[in-house]
């Protein structure tokens, strides 16, 4: 039996607006958001019933996050070439994906698939290539780094 | 209020906007199967949905919307969206009807929930007038099976759209209101409302 796609939206709407924002920063999240819902609701009556939704949701995310990226013409990178130095956001524009987008590109996409997306480390694996216990050390060092850069990524990050 | 508050607050904003575009994007593209939205009545919150071809479902909160919901995703398709304006029209009739100024409704209707003969018995609720009512057996001989009188009972209480197509004015031979998917109470509210806006 499969839920009416009004709950899908109201279920994981918000974790796939974490991902496309840790993935592209916030302006171009908006785009990839509605891409994404938009090709899952195209394909959701094919959906198997017993699917993992929010893996596949996060999945039709990445993809779209890339489409984005590549309409634009540039990197994904929100902030670029600052590996070790977190940029200190100011007031209340302070927000999770400014820090992410400090982290290395693979701490930064292990961190949104598995934290953000709820996916686990397998299915990260199989987007960032390697092997699960590679995508969990780079889970593990970019949650590190945010825990000195981003104060209240405990707190979140366990919601 | 705390930032992290604060944040979340902006994100519901957000969401909300992405939701509407997305509705949007959804209909444009032939996607919305199902649209629905809730209004208040006098007989309680309605759950209001529709298709591409109609109304489809009208449904009471003793009836469980979320229920109602589900059959549609499991009967007619799952692409099913929360979409307040696609149903301005069926509200606004659905208010005049409430408001005594309406006597008959005008959006069309999508009865493909229902096959054989109780949609037979629930297309024939359209002849019965409005202020007045007829019995199940009448309903029955309408239907082209003068003895099917339980089966036209079963039939109303199985009604997708009521109020739209009015199953509140089928009653019991004897003139009591009988059975009712609103519950009694509401039918009598129908009745009573009908009969005051003939009466004034």
């Amino acid at each position: 039996m499969k839920q009416p796609f009004e709950r899908v939206v109201t279920t994981h709407g918000r974790t796939v607006l974490r991902v496309c924002r840790a993935v592209l920063g916030p302006v171009d999240a908006d785009d990839a958001w509605s891409e994404t819902f938009l090709a899952a609701l195209r394909a959701y009556p094919d959906l198997p019933a017993d699917a993992n939704v929010e893996a596949w949701l996060v999945t039709i995310a990445r993809r779209k996050a890339l489409d984005v990226v590549r309409r634009a013409g540039r990197h994904a990178v929100p902030v670029a070439d600052v590996p070790d130095a977190a940029v200190p956001p100011g007031g209340l524009d302070l927000d999770l994906w400014a820090a992410l987008g400090a982290l290395p590109d693979k701490q930064r996409r292990a961190v949104a698939y598995h934290h953000l997306g709820g996916l686990p480390y397998d299915d990260v694996a199989a987007l960032l290539g390697g092997t699960a216990a590679a995508a969990r050390r780079a889970a593990a060092d970019g949650v590190a780094t945010l825990r000195r850069t981003y104060p209240r990524f405990a707190e979140e990050g366990s919601s | 209020m705390d930032e992290v508050g604060t944040v979340a607050l902006r994100d519901d904003d957000e969401l909300r906007r992405l939701h509407g575009r997305l509705v949007e994007r959804a209909a444009a593209d032939g996607l919305l199967d199902v649209a629905y939205r809730t209004v208040d009545s006098p007989v309680g919150p309605l759950l209001l949905a529709r298709t591409p071809a109609g109304v489809v479902r009208v449904a009471f909160a003793v009836q469980g919307h979320d229920a109602a919901l589900q059959e549609l995703s499991d009967r007619v398709s799952p692409r099913v969206l929360e979409a307040p304006s696609a149903l301005d029209d069926v509200a606004r009739e659905l208010d005049e009807y409430f408001a005594g100024t309406r006597r008959t409704f005008d959006v069309p209707v999508d009865l493909r929930l229902l096959d054989g003969f109780r949609r037979s018995v629930v297309e024939h609720l359209r002849d019965v007038a409005y202020g007045r009512t007829a019995s199940y057996a009448q309903m029955a001989a309408a239907a082209g099976s003068p003895r099917a009188v339980r089966a036209v009972g079963t039939a109303c209480a199985l009604n997708p759209v009521p109020l739209v197509l009015p199953c509140h004015r089928v009653v019991r031979s004897d003139g009591s209101p009988g059975q009712y998917a609103g519950g009694a109470s509401a039918k009598r509210t129908l009745l009573a409302l009908e009969a005051g806006a003939i009466g004034a």
